[in-house]
Protein backbone atom coordinates (compact mmCIF):
# COMPACT_ATOMS: atom_id res chain seq x y z
CA UNK A 1 0.00 0.00 0.00
CA UNK A 2 1.33 3.75 -0.34
CA UNK A 3 0.69 6.60 1.20
CA UNK A 4 2.07 10.35 1.26
CA UNK A 5 3.94 10.87 4.20
CA UNK A 6 4.98 14.77 5.09
CA UNK A 7 8.28 15.27 7.38
CA UNK A 8 8.87 18.70 9.27
CA UNK A 9 11.29 20.69 8.15
CA UNK A 10 13.14 20.18 11.74
CA UNK A 11 14.03 16.55 10.13
CA UNK A 12 15.86 18.33 7.54
CA UNK A 13 19.30 17.08 8.37
CA UNK A 14 18.54 13.24 7.63
CA UNK A 15 16.01 13.69 5.16
CA UNK A 16 17.64 16.13 2.95
CA UNK A 17 14.87 18.42 3.21
CA UNK A 18 12.34 16.29 1.60
CA UNK A 19 9.18 16.79 3.16
CA UNK A 20 6.76 15.19 1.26
CA UNK A 21 7.17 11.65 0.16
CA UNK A 22 5.32 8.39 -1.20
CA UNK A 23 6.28 5.44 1.59
CA UNK A 24 4.79 1.74 1.21
CA UNK A 25 3.50 -0.51 4.19
CA UNK A 26 -0.05 -1.24 6.17
CA UNK A 27 1.25 -0.43 9.26
CA UNK A 28 2.39 3.07 11.09
CA UNK A 29 5.51 0.37 12.02
CA UNK A 30 5.94 -0.63 8.51
CA UNK A 31 5.55 2.90 6.75
CA UNK A 32 8.29 3.82 9.27
CA UNK A 33 10.73 1.14 8.60
CA UNK A 34 9.92 1.69 4.89
CA UNK A 35 11.57 5.76 5.56
CA UNK A 36 14.38 4.39 7.47
CA UNK A 37 15.49 2.59 4.82
CA UNK A 38 15.62 5.55 2.53
CA UNK A 39 16.80 8.17 5.12
CA UNK A 40 19.09 5.97 7.16
CA UNK A 41 18.47 7.54 11.01
CA UNK A 42 14.74 8.67 11.04
CA UNK A 43 12.88 5.99 12.83
CA UNK A 44 15.55 6.59 15.97
CA UNK A 45 14.23 10.16 15.75
CA UNK A 46 10.13 9.34 15.28
CA UNK A 47 10.45 6.54 17.72
CA UNK A 48 12.12 5.51 21.00
CA UNK A 49 14.41 2.49 21.90
CA UNK A 50 11.07 0.66 22.54
CA UNK A 51 9.57 1.33 19.00
CA UNK A 52 7.20 3.91 20.75
CA UNK A 53 6.43 7.47 19.32
CA UNK A 54 8.26 9.61 20.82
CA UNK A 55 6.39 12.20 23.80
CA UNK A 56 7.23 15.34 21.53
CA UNK A 57 6.60 13.84 18.27
CA UNK A 58 2.88 13.77 16.90
CA UNK A 59 1.80 11.56 13.94
CA UNK A 60 -1.49 11.51 12.00
CA UNK A 61 -2.78 9.31 9.83
CA UNK A 62 -5.15 11.62 8.14
CA UNK A 63 -6.94 13.44 10.70
CA UNK A 64 -6.40 11.20 13.60
CA UNK A 65 -3.78 11.02 16.21
CA UNK A 66 -1.58 7.95 15.85
CA UNK A 67 -1.74 7.38 19.63
CA UNK A 68 -5.53 6.75 19.92
CA UNK A 69 -5.48 4.45 16.97
CA UNK A 70 -2.77 1.94 18.28
CA UNK A 71 0.59 3.94 18.10
CA UNK A 72 2.76 2.35 15.74
CA UNK A 73 0.50 -0.40 14.86
CA UNK A 74 -2.52 1.79 13.39
CA UNK A 75 -3.40 0.84 10.46
CA UNK A 76 -2.84 3.23 7.77
CA UNK A 77 -5.35 2.88 4.84
CA UNK A 78 -3.98 3.16 1.13
CA UNK A 79 -3.70 6.51 -0.04
CA UNK A 80 -4.06 8.00 3.37
CA UNK A 81 -1.53 11.07 4.30
CA UNK A 82 0.30 10.23 7.41
CA UNK A 83 2.00 13.43 8.88
CA UNK A 84 4.77 13.78 11.37
CA UNK A 85 4.89 16.85 13.20
CA UNK A 86 6.61 18.41 16.31
CA UNK A 87 4.26 18.29 19.57
CA UNK A 88 5.49 21.51 20.26
CA UNK A 89 7.52 24.41 18.96
CA UNK A 90 9.72 27.28 19.60
CA UNK A 91 10.06 30.65 21.13
CA UNK A 92 12.61 32.08 26.09
CA UNK B 1 12.84 56.79 23.78
CA UNK B 2 14.20 54.22 25.68
CA UNK B 3 12.28 52.35 28.04
CA UNK B 4 13.58 52.13 32.10
CA UNK B 5 11.97 50.22 34.87
CA UNK B 6 10.64 53.42 36.20
CA UNK B 7 8.99 54.11 33.42
CA UNK B 8 7.16 51.02 33.07
CA UNK B 9 6.40 50.85 36.58
CA UNK B 10 4.80 54.10 36.37
CA UNK B 11 2.64 53.16 33.14
CA UNK B 12 1.31 50.11 34.25
CA UNK B 13 0.63 51.31 37.97
CA UNK B 14 -2.85 50.13 39.70
CA UNK B 15 -3.34 47.26 37.14
CA UNK B 16 -2.51 43.42 37.25
CA UNK B 17 0.47 44.37 34.61
CA UNK B 18 2.25 46.12 37.50
CA UNK B 19 2.31 42.46 39.01
CA UNK B 20 5.00 41.47 36.17
CA UNK B 21 7.80 40.38 37.68
CA UNK B 22 9.39 40.12 40.94
CA UNK B 23 8.92 36.27 40.55
CA UNK B 24 9.90 33.91 43.56
CA UNK B 25 13.59 32.31 44.12
CA UNK B 26 13.14 29.27 45.44
CA UNK B 27 15.72 26.52 47.06
CA UNK B 28 15.71 23.08 45.82
CA UNK B 29 15.82 20.87 48.33
CA UNK B 30 16.04 17.53 47.09
CA UNK B 31 16.33 17.69 43.37
CA UNK B 32 19.33 20.06 44.55
CA UNK B 33 20.92 17.26 47.26
CA UNK B 34 24.19 16.07 47.38
CA UNK B 35 25.28 18.77 44.81
CA UNK B 36 28.73 20.73 44.99
CA UNK B 37 26.37 23.78 44.56
CA UNK B 38 23.35 25.49 46.20
CA UNK B 39 20.02 25.08 43.73
CA UNK B 40 17.12 27.59 43.43
CA UNK B 41 14.54 28.66 41.01
CA UNK B 42 13.12 31.56 39.90
CA UNK B 43 9.66 30.62 38.85
CA UNK B 44 8.30 32.90 36.34
CA UNK B 45 4.79 30.86 36.10
CA UNK B 46 4.13 33.56 39.00
CA UNK B 47 3.23 36.31 36.44
CA UNK B 48 -0.02 36.93 35.81
CA UNK B 49 -0.10 35.62 32.23
CA UNK B 50 1.99 32.54 34.02
CA UNK B 51 5.35 32.56 31.67
CA UNK B 52 8.55 34.15 31.72
CA UNK B 53 7.03 35.95 28.56
CA UNK B 54 4.86 38.64 30.56
CA UNK B 55 8.48 40.88 30.67
CA UNK B 56 8.96 40.84 27.07
CA UNK B 57 5.14 40.86 25.87
CA UNK B 58 4.90 44.08 28.35
CA UNK B 59 8.43 45.84 27.43
CA UNK B 60 7.58 45.10 23.47
CA UNK B 61 4.53 46.91 24.10
CA UNK B 62 4.97 49.81 26.09
CA UNK B 63 8.66 50.60 23.66
CA UNK B 64 5.85 50.62 20.83
CA UNK B 65 3.69 53.03 22.40
CA UNK B 66 6.70 55.13 24.03
CA UNK B 67 7.49 54.99 20.16
CA UNK B 68 3.65 56.17 18.81
CA UNK B 69 3.72 53.56 16.80
CA UNK B 70 0.31 52.19 18.44
CA UNK B 71 -2.30 54.91 17.93
CA UNK B 72 -5.45 54.55 15.86
CA UNK B 73 -6.23 51.05 14.32
CA UNK B 74 -2.80 49.74 14.46
CA UNK B 75 -2.30 45.88 15.76
CA UNK B 76 0.29 44.28 17.04
CA UNK B 77 1.47 41.34 16.04
CA UNK B 78 4.09 38.32 16.69
CA UNK B 79 5.07 34.91 16.22
CA UNK B 80 5.31 32.87 18.78
CA UNK B 81 4.97 29.30 19.77
CA UNK B 82 2.39 30.80 22.91
CA UNK B 83 3.73 31.69 26.02
CA UNK B 84 4.40 35.41 24.33
CA UNK B 85 0.89 35.27 22.24
CA UNK B 86 -0.13 34.81 25.64
CA UNK B 87 1.79 37.72 27.26
CA UNK B 88 0.89 39.94 24.02
CA UNK B 89 -2.52 39.64 24.27
CA UNK B 90 -2.72 40.17 28.38
CA UNK B 91 -0.83 43.65 27.64
CA UNK B 92 -2.68 44.34 24.73
CA UNK B 93 -6.65 43.58 26.56
CA UNK B 94 -5.15 46.04 29.80
CA UNK B 95 -3.79 48.60 27.18
CA UNK B 96 -6.16 48.80 24.47
CA UNK B 97 -4.36 46.87 21.71
CA UNK B 98 -5.64 44.64 19.18
CA UNK B 99 -3.48 41.83 19.14
CA UNK B 100 -2.80 39.46 16.37
CA UNK B 101 -0.45 35.50 17.14
CA UNK B 102 0.74 33.77 14.15
CA UNK B 103 1.18 30.32 15.79
CA UNK B 104 1.86 26.65 14.42
CA UNK B 105 -1.37 25.13 14.25
CA UNK B 106 -1.34 22.69 16.87
CA UNK B 107 0.63 24.40 19.29
CA UNK B 108 -0.93 23.44 22.82
CA UNK B 109 -4.45 23.75 22.80
CA UNK B 110 -3.99 25.98 26.21
CA UNK B 111 -1.76 28.63 24.54
CA UNK B 112 -4.47 29.14 21.89
CA UNK B 113 -7.44 29.16 24.06
CA UNK B 114 -6.25 31.15 26.50
CA UNK B 115 -5.17 33.62 24.17
CA UNK B 116 -8.27 33.87 22.73
CA UNK B 117 -9.79 34.48 25.72
CA UNK B 118 -7.48 37.84 26.24
CA UNK B 119 -9.38 38.51 22.35
CA UNK B 120 -6.31 38.07 20.51
CA UNK B 121 -7.09 36.93 17.11
CA UNK B 122 -5.11 34.00 15.99
CA UNK B 123 -3.40 32.89 12.19
CA UNK B 124 -2.42 29.31 12.32
CA UNK B 125 0.26 28.07 9.74
CA UNK B 126 1.71 24.76 8.89
CA UNK B 127 2.35 22.55 11.71
CA UNK B 128 5.49 20.86 9.51
CA UNK B 129 7.54 24.49 9.76
CA UNK B 130 7.40 24.62 13.08
CA UNK B 131 8.01 28.61 14.69
CA UNK B 132 9.99 29.19 12.12
CA UNK B 133 7.05 28.60 9.58
CA UNK B 134 5.09 31.18 11.94
CA UNK B 135 7.57 33.93 11.91
CA UNK B 136 7.79 34.06 7.89
CA UNK B 137 4.04 34.30 7.80
CA UNK B 138 4.39 36.75 10.40
CA UNK B 139 7.08 38.96 8.14
CA UNK B 140 4.78 38.54 5.07
CA UNK B 141 1.42 40.13 6.65
CA UNK B 142 3.25 42.83 8.19
CA UNK B 143 5.14 43.81 4.68
CA UNK B 144 1.69 43.46 3.15
CA UNK B 145 -0.48 45.51 5.69
CA UNK B 146 0.41 48.68 7.24
CA UNK B 147 -1.88 48.01 10.54
CA UNK B 148 0.16 45.93 11.73
CA UNK B 149 3.12 46.45 14.28
CA UNK B 150 5.47 43.38 14.44
CA UNK B 151 7.26 43.57 17.49
CA UNK B 152 9.15 40.77 16.82
CA UNK B 153 10.65 38.87 19.64
CA UNK B 154 13.33 37.29 17.97
CA UNK B 155 14.51 41.02 16.92
CA UNK B 156 13.22 43.28 19.74
CA UNK B 157 16.06 45.10 21.89
CA UNK B 158 12.87 45.67 24.64
CA UNK B 159 12.68 41.80 24.73
CA UNK B 160 16.17 41.75 26.46
CA UNK B 161 16.12 44.64 27.69
CA UNK B 162 13.01 43.57 30.16
CA UNK B 163 15.30 41.15 31.75
CA UNK B 164 18.67 43.34 31.66
CA UNK B 165 16.29 45.74 34.21
CA UNK B 166 14.17 43.37 36.13
CA UNK B 167 14.79 39.66 35.69
CA UNK B 168 18.63 39.97 36.48
CA UNK B 169 18.88 42.40 39.19
CA UNK B 170 15.87 40.74 40.49
CA UNK B 171 18.02 37.62 40.60
CA UNK B 172 20.99 39.79 42.07
CA UNK B 173 18.69 41.18 44.90
CA UNK B 174 17.16 38.03 45.81
CA UNK B 175 20.26 36.07 46.60
CA UNK B 176 21.44 38.98 48.10
CA UNK B 177 24.44 38.90 45.70
CA UNK B 178 25.56 35.74 46.41
CA UNK B 179 24.08 34.09 42.78
CA UNK B 180 27.57 32.40 41.15
CA UNK B 181 26.04 31.52 37.59
CA UNK B 182 22.81 31.65 36.02
CA UNK B 183 20.94 28.89 34.21
CA UNK B 184 18.07 29.45 31.05
CA UNK B 185 17.13 28.31 27.67
CA UNK B 186 17.52 29.94 24.50
CA UNK B 187 14.97 30.52 22.45
CA UNK B 188 14.57 34.16 21.08
CA UNK B 189 17.61 34.62 23.56
CA UNK B 190 16.40 37.55 25.45
CA UNK B 191 16.21 35.84 28.42
CA UNK B 192 19.68 34.93 28.88
CA UNK B 193 21.30 38.05 26.97
CA UNK B 194 19.47 40.48 29.31
CA UNK B 195 20.47 38.99 32.53
CA UNK B 196 23.76 38.56 31.11
CA UNK B 197 23.68 41.81 30.68
CA UNK B 198 22.69 42.50 34.07
CA UNK B 199 24.95 39.89 35.86
CA UNK B 200 27.99 39.12 34.08
CA UNK B 201 29.79 42.48 35.17
CA UNK B 202 28.99 41.08 38.81
CA UNK B 203 31.34 38.01 37.80
CA UNK B 204 28.33 35.80 37.32
CA UNK B 205 28.71 33.08 35.11
CA UNK B 206 25.77 32.55 32.30
CA UNK B 207 24.92 29.16 31.34
CA UNK B 208 22.62 29.00 27.84
CA UNK B 209 21.09 25.74 27.10
CA UNK B 210 19.59 24.97 23.63
CA UNK B 211 17.81 21.47 22.73
CA UNK B 212 19.87 18.77 21.50
CA UNK B 213 17.87 17.51 18.44
CA UNK B 214 16.09 20.03 15.74
CA UNK B 215 12.55 17.91 16.48
CA UNK B 216 12.35 18.46 20.41
CA UNK B 217 10.01 18.77 22.60
CA UNK B 218 11.34 21.70 24.84
CA UNK B 219 8.75 24.26 24.12
CA UNK B 220 9.99 27.76 23.65
CA UNK B 221 13.60 26.80 22.79
CA UNK B 222 15.05 27.21 19.60
CA UNK B 223 17.86 24.53 17.90
CA UNK B 224 19.95 27.23 17.01
CA UNK B 225 22.02 25.60 14.16
CA UNK B 226 18.86 24.85 12.25
CA UNK B 227 16.43 27.23 13.40
CA UNK B 228 16.41 30.76 11.88
CA UNK B 229 18.68 32.76 14.01
CA UNK B 230 17.45 35.93 16.54
CA UNK B 231 18.76 38.44 15.72
CA UNK B 232 19.00 39.37 18.98
CA UNK B 233 21.19 36.36 20.05
CA UNK B 234 24.61 36.38 20.67
CA UNK B 235 26.54 33.46 21.42
CA UNK B 236 29.03 35.47 23.93
CA UNK B 237 26.16 35.94 26.14
CA UNK B 238 26.83 32.80 27.44
CA UNK B 239 30.33 31.69 29.18
CA UNK B 240 29.10 28.00 28.85
CA UNK B 241 26.46 26.52 26.00
CA UNK B 242 25.19 23.57 27.05
CA UNK B 243 22.31 21.44 25.34
CA UNK B 244 19.78 18.98 26.76
CA UNK B 245 17.26 16.08 25.22
CA UNK B 246 13.82 16.03 25.69
CA UNK B 247 13.49 12.80 27.69
CA UNK B 248 15.97 14.05 30.33
CA UNK B 249 13.93 17.06 30.21
CA UNK B 250 10.84 15.83 30.86
CA UNK B 251 11.79 13.09 33.05
CA UNK B 252 13.12 15.96 35.74
CA UNK B 253 9.91 17.66 34.71
CA UNK B 254 7.90 15.00 36.60
CA UNK B 255 10.75 14.87 39.55
CA UNK B 256 10.02 18.97 39.82
CA UNK B 257 6.69 18.60 40.66
CA UNK B 258 6.93 15.47 43.11
CA UNK B 259 9.76 16.19 44.91
CA UNK B 260 9.73 19.72 45.26
CA UNK B 261 5.79 20.75 44.58
CA UNK B 262 7.00 22.86 41.37
CA UNK B 263 4.42 21.98 38.27
CA UNK B 264 6.30 23.14 34.99
CA UNK B 265 6.75 22.04 31.80
CA UNK B 266 9.49 20.41 29.65
CA UNK B 267 11.50 23.81 29.13
CA UNK B 268 11.46 24.34 33.29
CA UNK B 269 12.42 20.46 33.31
CA UNK B 270 15.44 20.99 30.74
CA UNK B 271 16.77 24.01 32.57
CA UNK B 272 17.02 22.48 36.00
CA UNK B 273 18.50 19.04 34.65
CA UNK B 274 21.09 21.41 32.95
CA UNK B 275 21.59 23.53 36.14
CA UNK B 276 21.75 20.21 37.98
CA UNK B 277 24.79 19.20 35.67
CA UNK B 278 26.41 22.56 36.46
CA UNK B 279 25.73 22.77 40.33
CA UNK B 280 27.60 18.99 40.64
CA UNK B 281 30.70 20.64 39.35
CA UNK B 282 30.86 23.92 40.83
CA UNK B 283 29.90 25.59 44.41
CA UNK B 284 28.54 28.54 45.00
CA UNK B 285 24.71 29.35 44.25
CA UNK B 286 23.43 28.43 41.23
CA UNK B 287 19.85 29.54 40.05
CA UNK B 288 17.73 28.44 37.20
CA UNK B 289 15.18 29.96 35.49
CA UNK B 290 11.52 28.30 35.78
CA UNK B 291 9.97 30.23 31.96
CA UNK B 292 6.39 28.64 32.84
CA UNK B 293 3.48 26.40 34.82
CA UNK B 294 2.70 22.67 33.79
CA UNK B 295 -0.88 23.43 33.49
CA UNK B 296 0.20 24.72 29.95
CA UNK B 297 0.51 21.44 28.62
CA UNK B 298 -2.03 19.29 30.36
CA UNK B 299 -3.70 18.32 26.97
CA UNK B 300 -0.58 17.10 25.59
CA UNK B 301 0.73 13.40 26.01
CA UNK B 302 3.33 15.51 28.89
CA UNK B 303 0.76 14.25 31.92
CA UNK B 304 -0.69 11.11 30.42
Amino acid sequence: MTVTVRLPGALRDVTGGVTKVQASGGTLAEVIADLERRHPGLRDRILDGDGRIRSHVNVYIGDEDARASGGTAARVPEGSEVMVIPAMAGGA
Amino acid sequence: MTLTAALVRERVRGTILARIGDTPLIRLHRVGAGLAGELWAKLESANPGGSVKDRAGLWMVLAAEEAGALSGDRVVLDATSGNTGVALALVGAVRGHRVTLVMPDRVSLERKRIARAFAAELVLTDPLEGTDGAIREARRLAAADARYVYVDQYANAANPLAHELTTGPEIWEQSAGAVTHVVAGVGTSGTVVGISRALRPRGVRIVAVQPDDPLHGIEGWKHMATAIRPAIWDERAADVHATMGTEEAVTMMRRLAREEGIFTGPSGGAAVAAAVRVAREQPGRIVVLIADGGERYLSTPLWE
